[in-house]
């Protein structure tokens, strides 16, 4: 049986892991390239780095950082933020990116998805969702969760798979940083209006929220950022409390 | 010296990394006299059938692969695996490599497709070699499965159906997953593969 994936989030600014995604207060945690190695030997299924840097430096950094990456973990890696086009897609995937997450840019143009599905593949094609509750819908929102698209989140997740992408990474900005746990509702309707695999993330506090999760929605992986930071959790303590918990995980 | 072959589908940086770590010297080329120096032939690859196959008559690779494959160790892996088999049905109907028989056909389960994620081997052969990595998770990552005779089939996986994970016909050995991302087992996946053939 194919088991759940329990993914560390890295974020990434001008080639340093930082703490904190709201831009404020921003904390280095550390070298992107042996903490994700860290990961993977601890029992990471696989590594989501996320590009928050505001330079092309940053970005151009970023392309050394995966190719170190590739030489390195051992275990799949996604690279997303600030992928603007075909040929952002081409150069991580070229320097061994294994999948690339498009975020804005998709949305902004939706083409995007289609075309890096039709030349790479919907393997490495994974479109990222940042959904908020407006109501009894969820919009699609841009510019890091401070934008409403307007946009049906729904919709959007199955125009997403329609065109191509192989995996959706799905973010609530509702639970985000809020350590209280998943989305549940979001995750839950997402997961049932696709056939393609949806990556869950925001709102992990405790490593009991990963099997909530999986028990309470179809979802096929749970990300999670600052508490596998500062050692807060092991990799362990999620993967053992996912099989207390009946969940199927590789052990870590 | 390991030959990785390059045919410009897919990075093969951590494949030849994980080669390395074992302690190999490992070369990737698209040049048919240094493939056959070499002592080992891996055939990597990501991306659809039909443009691999594409690809590797470009480079006119393909009468050369089909003689290495005779000659020497070798080893697909993912879309390398599948090329191995005599037909594949991604974006229209296309030629293999004919090293092995059998057809690359779309996974039928009702799970999700791409099937993406570690999964558990099962062990098809009573073998020793093999019988340690029972129940291991490597990681898959395809849509498309080799549909083959059971007496080539070295492990599976279950994915709602039963879907080859390793194969072997002689010294040609395929892997359906990547060892190169199966973190230690697929490292000692590696391993084996070298063991039994060197």
């Amino acid at each position: 049986m194919i088991a759940k994936r329990i993914i560390p989030c890295l974020d990434v600014k001008e080639g340093k892991v930082v703490k904190g995604t709201n831009f404020v207060g921003l904390r280095e945690l550390g070298d992107p390239v042996e903490m994700a190695a860290r990961y993977s030997e601890a029992g990471a299924d696989e590594i989501i780095f996320l590009d928050i840097s505001a330079t092309n430096e940053g970005r151009q950094t970023m392309v050394d950082i995966v190719r170190e990456t590739a030489t390195n973990v051992f275990v799949p890696f996604t690279v997303g933020g600030g992928v603007r086009s075909i040929d952002d897609v081409n150069r991580l995937l070229k320097a061994g990116a294994d999948k690339v997450g498009m975020n804005s840019a998709a949305v902004k143009n939706p083409e995007l998805i289609t075309e890096s599905s039709e030349r790479f593949g919907a393997q490495c094609t994974v479109v990222a969702i940042d959904a908020k509750r407006v109501g009894d819908k969820w919009h699609v929102m841009t510019h890091g969760g401070s934008k409403d698209t307007g946009i049906d989140a729904l919709e959007w997740a199955k125009e997403a798979e329609a065109r191509g992408a192989g995996e959706l990474l799905l973010t609530s900005v509702d639970t985000d940083g809020v350590k209280d746990g998943f989305d549940l509702s979001l995750t839950e309707a997402v997961v049932r209006a696709v056939r393609i695999p949806v990556i869950a993330s925001g709102g992990v506090g405790q490593p009991e929220h990963f099997p909530e999760v999986f028990n309470q929605t179809d979802v096929s992986a749970g990300l999670a950022a600052s508490i596998f930071h500062e050692n807060t959790f092991t990799m362990k303590q999620v993967k053992d409390s996912c099989i207390q918990q009946g969940v199927n995980v590789r052990e870590a | 010296m390991i030959a990785i072959v390059d045919y410009g589908m897919g990075n093969v940086a951590s494949v030849k990394t994980a080669f390395q770590n074992l302690g190999y010297q490992v070369t990737i080329t698209d040049d048919i006299e240094e493939l056959q120096h070499a002592s080992h032939i891996i055939l990597p690859g990501v991306g659809s059938f039909k443009a691999a196959v594409e690809e590797i008559r470009q480079r006119q690779l393909l009468e050369a692969l089909q003689q290495l494959a005779t000659e020497k160790p070798f080893l697909g892996i993912c879309l390398g695996m599948q090329l191995l088999f005599e037909r594949g049905y991604e974006n229209g109907e296309s030629d293999g490599l004919a090293i092995i028989p059998g057809t690359v056909e779309q996974i039928e389960t009702d799970y999700l497709l791409p099937h993406i994620g570690w999964n558990q081997l099962q062990v098809a052969l009573d073998d020793d070699e093999w019988n340690q990595f029972e129940g291991n998770h490597v990681y898959f990552v395809h849509t498309y499965q080799a549909v083959s005779e059971s007496k080539y089939l070295v492990a599976t996986t279950d994915y709602g159906t039963t879907i080859p994970a390793i194969v072997q016909k002689g010294n040609v050995y395929g892997m359906q997953f990547h060892p190169e991302k199966s973190s230690e087992v697929g490292v000692q996946l590696l391993k084996k593969f070298m063991e039994l053939t060197t």
